[in-house]
């Protein structure tokens, strides 16, 4: 399957990713050889087989309900890049 | 032209668990901003989600209640977009493999009917922060102390066509997540938020119509409100010759309408796919029979209890069995009464009334359960009237003591005595002559309306204690040797 320069577009902008112009027909023809993979292994027949959501084959531990986190704001807050009354600062987003 | 609504609701319930969905921080409301955003709900790199029992728990029971199907197999699932108040760039989610799946709830209508609505499916997934708009010129303020806090968004069917069926099946899933204990209820503060999908048709068509989705209307009151206006808005736009567009809308109460968000065209694509970082949870039949073993008695069943066992009518069993606090404190006054329907009057009037006057919630009223037995008591076994009753309810909401200190302090005792009474009575009928002549001369079927009368004066003269039973039996005694 081939993507075409509209797809790439679509999926930088998706993905929060800034592309160069120069670098789409490579980005294309790189993700479209992907694609191709994942077509390859369409074929075999998987028709017995029940599909798997995770490549191990166990199940979730779960966790007992207790806090166990301290609160480490001002640890946690040194790798902001802005904080201001202990909110983390972003530029504006108004919907 | 007759049209049609079609409504269906997403309700998203924050479970009751003391820490996070998938970390150990705590969940509590109203900390200082980020003092409760551990690394895991920050999304640093290196930390690996560990999925809370509890939050199994909780939605697991929810399937239950609502007779649902219940995912022995169930897969979280990344739902990919960017916002700055969900760090990681997805919300974990359950789209394929959900907690529960179809189940349903029945609600019951004003005209008495009951209608059953389908709940397609509810699944676990995470809260995310909190945008602070306003906090700063220039700049959004995050807080994630509400990030990673477990949700169950409950899905139903396109089922309802009323925004009252609608304001009817909130209220159930409501009074169903406070019941069961998983979910605190509190709409104030965002612990059970509401989406409504609002289209309209004209009547007897099969085909939808384009919907919009109202996001995060946070009372019962607005819920209905926001659904009427949307309603109106469509029909109107469609009586105009135009076309709904499909959309997300936020309902604004102060102006009472909703407003255009986002076009939702463009803006969804989520591209799901399953959490490697999580495994998928199985759960087996034994872990759903010791929860089924545990379920506490639901709203539905305890309206037919109260109905069977204290007698008391339709409505008034529906208005005290929905809240759990509310049921508790009027079985626990009933059993001190001894009079449920005494009880139940008692709680439906002066009680809500005080709350709601006073804002409180019931489980914070000053007057106990108990303490409002002791009350009725007093009326029952003639102490007190019902007149009086309320005046020794004020002072006991003051808190000015039990029933017995107030009638004690303040000298509301009824009086009993037939010599007190009697003395009372003579001297209402000395003192108003004319009145007994008119009485006299009367015809006999027309004197039971005089005592009347007589009746006001007396209790008057008594400040309201003397017993009405005995003043009614002299006087109708005493006049009637007149004649």
């Amino acid at each position: 399957m081939a993507l075409d320069r509209s797809d790439v577009e679509k999926i930088a902008h998706l993905a929060r990713l800034q592309i160069s112009e120069q670098d789409i027909p490579e980005y294309t023809t790189t993700l479209s050889s992907i694609l191709d993979l994942v077509n390859q292994m369409q074929a075999v027949d998987t028709a017995d087989v029940a599909p798997m959501s995770h490549p191990l084959d166990a199940v979730q531990r779960l966790r007992t309900d207790e806090v166990s986190e301290p609160n480490k704001r001002d640890h946690l807050q040194t790798v902001a890049p802005a904080v201001e009354n202990g909110l983390f600062q972003v530029p504006k987003v108004i919907e | 032209m007759e049209w049609e609504a079609v409504i269906g609701l997403e309700i998203h319930a924050q479970l009751a668990t003391k820490s996070k969905i998938f970390s150990g921080a705590s969940t509590a409301f109203g900390a200082e901003p980020n003092t409760q955003a551990c690394a895991i709900d920050l999304a640093l790199p290196g930390t690996l989600p560990v999925f809370n029992a509890e939050a199994l728990r909780m939605a697991t029971m929810f399937g239950l209640a609502i007779d649902a199907e219940i995912g022995r197999t169930s897969v979280f699932d990344r739902k990919n977009y960017f916002y700055p108040d969900l760090p990681k760039g997805y919300q974990t989610s359950q789209l394929f493999h959900p907690i529960v799946g179809i189940g349903h709830v029945d609600i019951q209508l004003d005209d008495g009917t009951t209608k059953r609505v389908g709940v397609t499916r509810a699944h676990l997934e995470e809260d995310a922060g909190k945008s602070l708009h306003e906090e700063f010129p220039d700049m959004t303020g995050i807080d994630l102390n509400r990030a990673g806090t477990p949700l169950l968004e409950i899905v139903s069917e396109p089922d309802m066509r009323s925004a009252a069926e609608a304001v009817a099946y909130v209220r159930k899933i409501h009074a169903l997540v406070t019941n069961l204990g998983i979910c605190d209820g509190n709409m104030a503060e965002g612990s059970f938020r509401c989406d409504c999908n609002v289209s309209v048709r004209i009547k007897g068509e099969e085909k939808f119509g384009n919907r919009t989705e109202t996001k995060n209307i946070n009372s019962f009151r607005f819920i209905e409100k926001a659904i009427l206006g949307e309603i109106e808005r469509q029909i109107d736009i469609l009586e105009d010759g135009g076309r709904i567009t499909q959309e997300t809308r936020l309902y604004d109460a102060n102006k009472d309408e909703t407003r255009s968000m986002r076009s939702k065209e463009e803006a969804n694509d989520y591209r799901y796919f399953p959490c490697p970082d999580l495994l998928p949870i199985v759960i087996d039949e034994e872990y759903i029979e010791q929860l089924r073993a545990t379920l506490p008695e639901l709203p539905d069943a305890r309206r037919e209890r109260f109905v069977s066992e204290y007698s008391l009518s339709d409505y008034d069993a529906m208005v005290l069995s929905a809240d759990r606090y509310l049921s508790e404190y009027f079985e626990t006054a009933a059993t001190a009464a001894k009079d449920a329907k005494l009880a139940a009057n008692w709680v439906m009037g002066e009680v809500s009334k005080h709350l709601n006057q006073t804002d409180t919630a019931i489980t914070g009223a000053p007057v106990s359960a108990e303490m409002l037995g002791g009350l009725l008591q007093r009326i029952s076994d003639n102490t007190i009237s019902g007149k009086i009753a309320k005046q020794v309810f004020e002072a006991m909401w003051a808190g000015e003591g039990d029933a017995d200190q107030v009638i004690e302090a303040k000298g509301l005792k009824q009086v009993t005595d037939t010599g007190a009474i009697e003395a009372m009575v003579d001297e209402v009928i000395a003192a108003n002559q004319p009145q007994v002549d008119q009485y006299v001369n009367a015809e006999p079927e027309k004197r039971g309306k005089m005592i009347g009368f007589f009746m006001g004066k007396v209790m008057q003269a008594s400040q309201g204690k003397a017993n009405p039973g005995q003043v009614q039996g002299l006087l109708k005694q005493k006049l009637e040797q007149l004649v």
